[in-house]
């Protein structure tokens, strides 16, 4: 019944890559052949020391920051977690209070949520409708307690970019007028290191996570830039490995691969993001000459250039995937119903967007594999989707006028759903 | 619900990992869907309407029902819904069960369960049940408004509307909810629900009903 999966129909970049081959070819010797714990003496060890040694030194000069700065994690989930809790605990002292965006990934909502049990003070960042972080908001917010910042680069869900640039701006001016260290700024650059600017110089951020698997390198390893100087306490102690900053045998094929992945994506970075910057605009050009009713979720131009998020009114993003599976056609959704939690994306709540958005949305992210006939594909078959799903929904709503919830006679004991109660009760 | 096959997993979920296996029936009626309205029809075309929304993931259905009088009878049965896979195909399912066979009997309607139109489905992923449930519940709201619509009263069943309490004004229903998207302790029921917020008196009596609704769905081992 399902066809099999078709690269070329792969609309789904954001939540993974496939590994380049390129990559691959680097990483294989690193298995078997050189398989030496970069910890021991021998030349088996040193031999891999040295690897890791050389592909650190090549993020390094690509992220333009020392080779110690850098420190390989097991995810970006893992990097995440160490920016917040490792500079949390670090700087208790000094304050406990955390700004981060209300559109952050959930590896950073969830440590923050775990943080807030600790007894430390979390700030949401509101986002306007487009999804854009106003700096001057969080000038407002600063205070001599506040100990970290965190915005993601750009969020994996509508792909809009932050202005990252001024927010450190923001922050350095706060700390040269305090003479203070504090707050430390870190970004998740998860999605957007494909795609955008990442000279840590530049930017002027403390803390940065890259993720290694959205940029066609392997899965299970990501990393984070730590600047010099900046208090942090390790997460996972053990043999002191990597400066005592993350203890454990090096995963050494990965980090071969993570190096040239990033490297790979770097040198292409400028070609690639005009290439699916087109299609995507085509896409959504066609999108929405094809489908009457659709919102565009995120920035309509300080966007990732391969990401398209829309929200189909009176459809259900779950039905809507399987239906495009039985095409071919991987994409992903914002709806309750794909999650563990049984709540709508947080993500497009937070653009001010009604429930029924969030049930409703489509993300499609294109990458490397996708080409015009790709775009052509899925421009046939989406159409027909929506019709039928569209049929058989008893929702009309009308753009535009958009309440919470559409029809409350619906719900049991005429409530509010929890999602929506537990929103208007904090 | 033990002895259910499971077929290979067709999803499996971008950040969790968790997969959903859905069963041939589940797919079938999901892409073939029985029974549905593409309009919603004119008020004289049926005997009875029904509504209800999850507020687990704010599905929505609406059922309409054509009775037979004489035989006591569902005579056909309509329905639309917005919502995810399994939603649709326990709604789809569930109108093929209230009118095969000539039309299910309206007392033996009442008391279909959600396990009912599981089994009929071949299973569906635990946290889905939700779905399902949405069905049954449609289907009882249609039912109860035909019986009010003809004078009978006494047959009319409410749903667990019981506020437990009166602060945040949980009700059974609320806490039914709670225990069939997976909230098996009184902590995790606290945290979706906030009950016992500002009425602790309460919570013993929450803590009865999730172990009640956790055998009733979930068996005694989980």
């Amino acid at each position: 019944m399902y066809i099999r999966m078709v690269l070329e129909y792969y609309f789904d970049y954001a939540a993974t890559t496939p590994l380049e081959p390129r990559v691959f070819r680097a990483m294989k010797p690193y298995f078997s052949q050189k398989f030496g714990n970069p910890g021991s003496i021998h030349g088996a060890g040193r031999e891999t020391k040295e690897a890791i040694e050389k592909a650190s030194s090549k993020i390094a000069s690509i992220l333009h920051c020392r080779s110690k700065e850098f420190i390989f994690t097991g995810s970006a989930t893992e990097a995440d977690n160490l920016a917040i809790f490792g500079t949390a605990r670090a700087n208790k002292i000094a304050g406990g209070k955390i700004i981060v965006s209300a559109i952050e990934h959930k590896a950073v909502l969830a440590t923050c949520g775990a943080l807030e049990e600790e007894g430390f003070e979390i700030i949401k960042l509101k986002v306007d409708k487009n999804g854009l972080v106003d700096p001057a908001d969080i000038a407002k917010l600063l205070d001599p307690k506040t100990i970290l910042v965190s915005v993601i680069y750009a969020d994996n869900e509508t792909g809009t970019i932050q202005s990252i640039k001024e927010i450190a701006k923001v922050i350095k001016k706060f700390r040269a007028k305090n003479g203070s260290p504090l707050p430390y700024f870190h970004t998740d650059a998860s999605q957007a290191a494909q795609y955008c600017d990442i000279n840590v110089e530049r930017l002027g951020v403390d803390l940065m996570t890259v993720s290694s698997h959205k940029l066609y390198g392997p899965k299970g390893i990501g990393g984070l830039y730590v600047k010099k100087g900046v208090k942090i306490k390790p997460l996972i102690f053990g043999g002191g490995q990597q400066n005592n900053m993350r203890s454990g045998t090096e995963n050494v094929p990965s980090i071969i691969g993570f190096a040239e992945a990033l490297a790979l994506a770097e040198k292409n970075k400028q070609k690639e993001s005009a290439r699916v910057g087109k299609l995507r605009n085509e896409l959504e050009k066609g999108v929405s000459g094809l489908i009457p009713k659709i919102v565009l979720n995120g920035h309509p131009q300080k966007r990732l250039p391969n990401f398209l998020n829309i929200s189909v009114l009176d459809i259900e993003g779950e039905a809507a995937l399987l239906y495009l599976d039985q095409k071919g056609i991987c994409a992903s959704t914002g709806s309750a119903c794909d999650s563990q939690t049984l709540e709508p994306s947080h993500v497009i709540l937070a653009l001010g967007r009604p429930y029924e958005y969030a049930h409703g949305s489509l993300r499609f992210t294109l990458g490397k594999y996708a080409t015009r006939k790709s775009v052509r594909y899925l421009l046939k078959y989406l159409p027909p989707i929506v019709k039928k799903l569209r049929q058989m929904s008893p929702l009309d709503l009308k753009m535009g006028k958009e309440k919470k919830v559409s029809l409350p006679k619906a719900f049991t004991g005429g409530q509010t759903p929890h999602f929506l109660r537990k929103r208007n009760s904090k | 619900m033990k002895k259910i096959k499971k077929s290979k997993p067709d999803i499996v979920n971008e950040f969790t990992g968790a997969k959903w296996v859905y069963s041939k029936a589940v797919k079938s009626h999901f892409f073939h869907p029985q029974n549905f309205l593409t309009h919603d029809p004119k008020k004289s075309e049926f005997d009875a309407e029904g509504i209800v929304g999850s507020p687990a993931c704010g599905d929505v259905m609406r059922m309409w029902l054509k009775i037979d009088p004489e035989k006591d009878k569902i005579a056909a049965c309509k329905w639309r819904t917005f919502g995810c896979a399994s939603a649709i195909a326990a709604t789809s399912m569930l109108s093929v069960m209230a009118s095969e066979k000539g039309g299910m009997k309206l007392d033996k309607a009442m008391k279909i369960r959600p396990q009912d139109i599981i089994k009929r489905l071949g299973g569906l992923p635990d946290r889905k049940i939700h779905c399902s449930v949405l069905g049954d519940k449609a289907l009882r709201t249609a039912i109860n408004n035909w019986f009010k619509k003809t004078g009978q009263y006494d047959r009319i069943v409410v749903e667990g509307s019981r506020v437990i309490d009166p602060y945040t004004k949980i009700t059974e229903a609320d806490i039914e909810e709670a225990v069939i998207e997976g909230a098996l302790t009184l902590k995790d029921v606290q945290q979706r629900t906030k009950v016992g917020a500002g009425y602790p008196q309460c919570l013993l009596e929450v803590e009865e009903l999730i172990h009640f609704y956790k055998e009733k769905y979930f068996g005694q081992d989980k």
